[in-house]
């Protein structure tokens, strides 16, 4: 018999299982479950989208595009940053299409860190960040947020995190798991702080599109920030192109070049059909874009108010698509309380701890679902809630 | 369209209550924006969408495209006006194209909407010719699915 675990990595076999997967195949054992525990948008890809994938099927081979991405397209991603954040990428050198925003995130760490590295995690936040530093030898360091700051990055919380060693900070707004945004005048805080150290930041703004009532401000587009910035956005949320797999990494020249042969080793170049199809995203699709935002938006209202109204204290969350209801008048733990709400009420959602310490005693609600399905799913939780009070009498 | 009509065409049976949260307003004021346009005669009325495999298993449905002679002075609005007064006339639109009236019509069965078509709508004076074509299915109607609920692929938790 094969000893794998003398064979295997240790630091692969240290990495902790995303906690969201144990709750999947818990969920998947059951029937008639609804679920609002999706990271992903409910629309279709926009026609235009698919029309130009099926149309680049049709017309031209399927060869691999330059390792940093075809092009026309990174024209086209630096047009629409320039237009859309006021962002300044020369597409020949600062720009890497990528495989998501996930292989984005995970080139520029990579390129980044020496063993020793303290890496600050802003949390709670999507899950990859940490396993990611952790795996080329850095240090993850998890700032918390609170509902009291809006779940936002202070300066004072930023600056007492950070030593002689620390090299980057991850900055994941508008927030998954939170929905939480950062205005210019609260990144300006953060640039402040930052000028003065040679510290780097790793921007993951995949959901920039998806914003309520204020527009998204990139930490790039401030003064003296671009030189520092590692900016990651992608095709899956804002289109609805999960699927499709395609992002993109925006960086200064020095860093792209590094970034870039990790990404041509390891992946050769992101598919040339959702390339094709991505630059007609980037042309044409900004009415399609407000249309899903507006639907989002009216989603977003209803969950945060039938949440507060169930005593479920809900910060009203201004991107993304999902909410983050505190569950701590329940008295149970993030897990216990998703676990007895799957049991008893067959409603799937994620608990706040599987996105960092700080999301312990919050779930994570998504709200890309059709307004129909969260209506029922509402009348379970309430159903779930009045239950709990009237045992608990 | 605004959002308030967008939120009805979906499900107009969403309570004042539910439709405040989601426009960012109060139960009152979503009240009396419905009476307004009632009033206004925007909303013209509430039906309901059924799954007739169900419910009237027998029934049947046809599509009838209605050729005819335009009169002096009214055009086609006369024609219209008679066809619809019919209860068994669902729907009466005017149509560009290769006929005139599209003409939604049901009926306990093949034979009676036959019988309609013959002797009242083909006998009306001005309607030149009819082609009726018969319902089979019904995939989905006022943007809602009825022969079967859509499909979530997703899974069930995702980051």
């Amino acid at each position: 018999m094969i000893d794998y675990d003398s064979l295997l990595s240790d630091k692969v076999r240290q990495m902790k299982p995303s906690g969201i997967r144990k709750f999947f195949d818990l969920a998947q054992t059951m029937d008639n479950v609804i679920s609002l525990g999706v990271g992903e948008p409910d629309f279709q890809t926009p026609w235009v989208v698919r029309n130009a994938a099926i149309h680049t099927l049709e017309t031209r081979r399927m060869i691999y595009s330059a390792n940093s991405g075809l092009i026309e397209l990174r024209r086209e991603i630096a047009d629409y940053l320039n237009r859309r954040y006021q962002l300044s990428y020369q597409p020949d050198s600062e720009i890497i299409v990528t495989v998501g925003g996930s292989e984005a995130i995970d080139i520029a760490i990579r390129a980044l860190i020496n063993p020793g590295d303290e890496v600050l995690i802003v949390e709670p936040c999507f899950v990859c960040y940490a396993p990611i530093v952790e795996l080329t030898g850095g240090v993850a360091v998890p700032i918390r947020t609170t509902p009291e700051d809006c779940f936002k990055l202070t300066p004072q919380a930023l600056r007492s995190h950070i030593t002689d060693k620390t090299k980057l900070l991850i900055l994941p707004y508008p927030n998954n798991p939170t929905g939480a945004v950062m205005t210019r005048e609260e990144l300006e805080g953060i640039a402040e702080v930052l000028r003065e150290t040679n510290i780097l930041i790793l921007s993951d703004e995949i959901y920039s599109e998806l914003t309520y009532g204020k527009k998204h401000c990139s930490i790039a587009a401030l003064p003296g920030m671009h030189e520092r910035t590692i900016l990651v956005n992608g095709f899956s949320k804002a289109y609805a192109m999960t699927g499709w797999r395609l992002g993109y990494l925006c960086a200064p020249a020095p860093i792209t070049k590094q970034a870039v042969k990790i990404h041509q080793y390891a992946i050769m170049c992101s598919p040339t059909l959702s390339q094709h199809a991505a630059v007609q995203a980037l042309r044409s699709c900004d009415k399609e874009v407000k249309t899903m935002v507006d639907e989002y938006n009216v989603r977003r209202r209803l969950l945060v108010e039938r949440f507060n109204r169930m005593g479920l204290t809900c910060f009203t969350p201004e991107g993304a698509f999902y909410v983050f209801p505190s569950i701590q008048s329940t008295g149970m733990t993030s897990e216990a309380f998703c676990e007895a709400l799957l049991e008893e009420e067959r409603v799937a959602v994620v608990p706040g701890n599987a996105f960092g310490e700080s999301g312990e005693g919050f779930i994570r609600v998504s709200y890309a679902y059709s307004l129909k399905h969260l209506l029922t799913a509402l009348e379970r939780i309430e159903r779930f809630i009045r239950n709990r009070k009237a045992a608990a009498k | 369209m605004n959002a308030l009509l967008h939120l009805l065409k979906q499900n107009a049976r969403l309570s004042n209550e539910t439709l405040a949260m989601m426009l960012d307003t109060t139960p009152d004021a979503v009240a009396e924006q419905i009476a307004q346009l009632e009033r206004d005669g925007v909303i013209k009325g509430y039906s309901l969408i059924l799954n007739d495999e169900i419910v009237n298993k027998d029934r049947v449905s046809a599509f009838i495209e209605l050729k005819v002679t335009p009169k002096r002075d009214c055009g086609f609005e006369d024609l219209a006006k008679t066809v619809m007064m019919y209860d068994e006339v669902e729907s009466v639109s005017l149509m560009s194209g290769a006929y005139d009236l599209a003409v939604t019509v049901t009926g306990d069965s093949l034979k009676d909407i036959a019988l309609f078509v013959a002797q009242r709508l083909s006998t009306i004076d001005g309607v030149l010719s009819t082609a009726t074509h018969f319902v089979l299915k019904r995939y989905k109607e006022m943007g809602i699915f009825v022969a079967e609920d859509a499909v979530d692929e997703r899974s069930m938790v995702s980051p």
